[in-house]
């Protein structure tokens, strides 16, 4: 029911965008034809985070192939580990030189706006063309009304689990809510396929799935005017909810980093956990003998009622030190446009979700079944500043793992649930003093 | 000085030129001066900017104004950052104590006439050699929760029922990374220690048998004192790459679990580049230098200058 409601939301939405648009708002006409002239000679740098799956960067710089050959831009593209690109695209804004482009994570053009080239123009263009933003990607790509980056998607997070061990413990679909999830859990474990989670101070799958449990309570690190309002009740359920939960994980989930979770499932020895596209694609291509039995599903709904997931949302910035602003304006218009978004996607098999509502109806979501859930995790995500502003505050208080903590120390025992609060409030603290 | 009069046929007036050119202080600090610049470039620039940040609010991306001691205070009140102090402490301390004993002993039986000693000792120098990522990422695999070798082995030899929470629980969690660090750092103090004990004359051993000393007065009396000012400068550099540590922790734990295994270079780091706040990552960098410094005098004071080196009696 829940996915109906969504879906006739995004309509609604889109209805509200046509709507806008033949009123006069948008410029329909305009949208559809622009383009910018790239200076003479132009030569792009663009870096970007190292392809998590192979197809990614092949149809990637397929695509950049093509640009140069029908503009004669020549694009060098840089590939880095996904967690290096922060700091470099930190140095490159510190020092005004570097590459043209950088494809970042996050709030990462919020640390810098004055450093980077306004593209409202371009980005309302995409928007009117494709159906219009999700509000989410409209939250990490503006700033005081204005773009200060070009969202990509995000890589869509969401539950894997084995189809037919849910069934043996007694559920025949998969629980919509945090409740049901929990009963699955328990089942789980008395049959011996426990869940596992990571606790372990893992940038993306730690921060993503204890930022969705936070939000699923109605917890949340600050409220919209960035006063820290951790320490309430509703985190103190969420965790609660947390430490029942951790009884039913696989031991040593409080170790985990990134990639434990993904190496446990594909060895049989846990029954679910939450993640990217990948441990499906890593399964399909090693030939696993369970690859039928993977499933997905959206993250559980809790009590707040409507979904919370946070996912690694990327974003492409053209610096201002650019000294071929239009040819790059002119690139990422090119590789956001239908004939080659779409393409890299189903390459990718996935791995990225759209920003653009248009996108939804890629046949990446529904030649495999297994791949629709991740096509709703931008629509139902908020953004890792939510309910604040994103800044260095937002940044900050991630990196330094202040939720993935004190939902460790909680579900783990260290810390009551109520002392565990109290704690993340004093760190966030520091980061949101005025 | 003397040839140098000699080969002089008549005095004349030099100009000023020629007597830089003749000057040997002006001629050391010619030769010095490509060091010095290295040094100031690469080493006194970066510390002073170091400092310098660690007294500003600079984020990432914008140039902070300078806010005195704000970021001390700060982290004074922070309680990860007194536990990362704690915890690189603990870690210096303890994994230093290990190299040190089991590094001098290595060096004693390496030190004996043994078979293969030149492929023997090669092999010692292994762990020292392969780059600390690649090690790290060994036991990565060693300390998994579900994978680790040493759960696998204990369970089938009957020894547990459940793998071994290596890296899950906050004391094994230190006690595992100081273990890969100690495993890691037994080369360098065992390579070092065997070279000075090579150095010490066999007459002293000789000597010491005729008077009738026992194996154990032997490495007392000759062995460990002889040995004392290359174990002051091993053992200083080894708590130096000991307290700086960064990559075994950032691949093992990144610092978890309940930020147990941070250390302060890892926290500086955390602040500073993926958090953005690069003053305070600066601030927790820079509190490093007293306790650096305070481990360099001690051992130098310390170890050191023993007054038997300056030709009086030891006591």
């Amino acid at each position: 029911m829940r996915k109906i409601t969504r879906r006739d939301a995004f309509k609604l939405g889109a209805g509200a965008a046509a709507l806008a648009a033949s009123s006069g708002l948008a410029k329909p006409g305009q949208a559809q034809s622009l383009s910018f002239t790239p200076e003479k000679g132009a030569k792009l740098r663009v870096l970007r985070w190292k392809r998590f799956v192979q197809g990614d960067e092949d149809l990637w710089m397929a695509n950049t192939r093509k640009f140069t050959e029908q503009t004669g831009v020549e694009v060098v593209t840089e590939h880095e580990s996904w967690e290096d690109v922060r700091p470099k695209a930190a140095v490159a804004a510190n020092i005004g030189s570097g590459p043209d482009i950088i494809v970042g994570w996050y709030d990462d053009p919020h640390q810098y706006p004055d450093k980077l080239v306004d593209l409202t123009d371009l980005a309302e263009y995409l928007g009117d063309k494709y159906g219009g933003w999700y509000p989410v990607a409209r939250e990490y790509g503006t700033r005081q009304g204005r773009w200060i980056s070009l969202p990509l998607g995000a890589a869509g997070n969401c539950i894997v689990y084995r189809k037919s061990w849910m069934n043996e413990a007694g559920f025949d679909s998969f629980p919509k809510d945090t409740d049901g999830l929990l009963r699955l859990c328990q089942e789980l474990k008395k049959n011996g396929h426990p869940p596992g989670f990571a606790l372990g101070n893992a940038v993306g799958d730690g921060n993503v799935w204890t930022h969705w449990l936070l939000w699923s309570f109605g917890g949340k690190m600050v409220d919209s005017s960035n006063q820290v309002v951790i320490n309430s009740p509703e985190t103190i359920n969420a965790l609660e909810y947390a430490r029942e939960l951790y009884d039913t994980f696989i031991p040593g989930t409080v170790s985990w980093l990134d990639a434990h979770n993904n190496k446990a499932f594909l060895s049989g020895q846990i029954g679910l956990t939450a993640n990217g596209i990948s441990v499906y694609y890593a399964a399909k291509t090693q030939g696993s003998a369970f690859v039928d039995d993977i499933h997905h599903a959206n993250m559980p709904v809790g009590p707040v009622g409507k979904p919370t997931e946070l996912n690694l949302f990327t974003q492409a910035m053209l610096f201002s030190h650019s000294k071929h602003p239009n040819a790059a304006k002119e690139f990422l218009r090119f590789m956001w446009e239908k004939e080659q978004y779409e393409p890299w996607q189903q390459a990718a098999i996935g791995y990225i979700t759209q920003p653009l509502k248009a996108y939804e109806s890629n046949p990446v979501w529904t030649a495999d079944p297994k791949h629709t859930p991740y096509r709703d995790t931008v629509g139902n995500m908020l953004t890792n500043g939510h309910a604040g502003t994103l800044g260095y505050s937002s940044a900050a208080a991630m990196a330094d793992f202040i939720v993935v903590n004190m939902v460790a120390e909680a579900a783990a025992g260290r810390e009551a649930a109520k002392d565990a609060a109290a704690r993340a409030e004093k760190r966030a603290l520091r980061y949101y003093k005025v | 000085m003397a040839e140098a009069t000699i080969g002089r046929p008549t005095p004349q007036r030099l100009s000023l030129w020629a007597r830089i050119d003749n000057n040997r202080t002006v001629l050391g600090l010619c030769m010095m001066l490509p060091a010095g610049a290295l040094l100031l470039v690469f080493l006194s620039y970066p510390l002073g900017l170091g400092v310098w940040l660690g007294l500003t609010d600079t984020t990432i991306g914008r140039k902070g104004g300078f806010i005195g001691l704000e970021n001390y205070a700060l982290l004074f009140d922070d309680s990860v950052f007194w536990l990362s102090v704690f915890n690189t402490f603990l870690y210096t301390v303890v994994a230093s104590a290990f190299k040190f004993a089991l590094g001098l002993w290595l060096a004693l039986i390496l030190n004996n006439r043994l078979p293969f000693k030149a492929l023997l000792r090669a092999i010692v120098l292994l762990p020292w050699i392969v780059p600390t990522v690649l090690s790290a990422i060994a036991f990565w695999w060693i300390y998994d929760s579900q994978f680790s070798i040493i759960s696998w082995s204990l369970q089938r030899l009957g020894l547990i029922d459940q793998y071994v929470n290596f890296l899950g629980d906050a004391n094994n969690a230190r006690a595992a990374v100081i273990a890969a660090n100690v495993w890691r750092g037994i080369p360098f103090v065992a390579i070092c220690l065997l070279a000075g004990l090579q150095t010490i004359p066999q007459s002293l051993y000789e000597a010491a048998v005729l008077d009738g000393a026992s194996e154990w007065q032997r490495f007392r009396c000759v062995t460990f004192p002889l040995l004392t000012p290359i174990i002051a400068v091993v053992m200083t550099f080894s708590v130096l790459f000991t307290f700086t540590d960064f990559q075994l922790i950032y691949v093992l734990t990144r610092g978890g679990p309940f930020n147990a295994t941070h250390l302060m270079a890892t926290l500086s780091f955390q602040r500073a580049i993926p958090g953005g706040q690069l003053g305070e990552g600066a601030a927790i960098a820079t509190a490093m230098v007293p306790f650096l410094l305070a481990a360099i005098i001690f051992s130098y004071f310390g170890l050191q200058r023993r007054r038997w080196q300056q030709g009086a009696a030891n006591d």
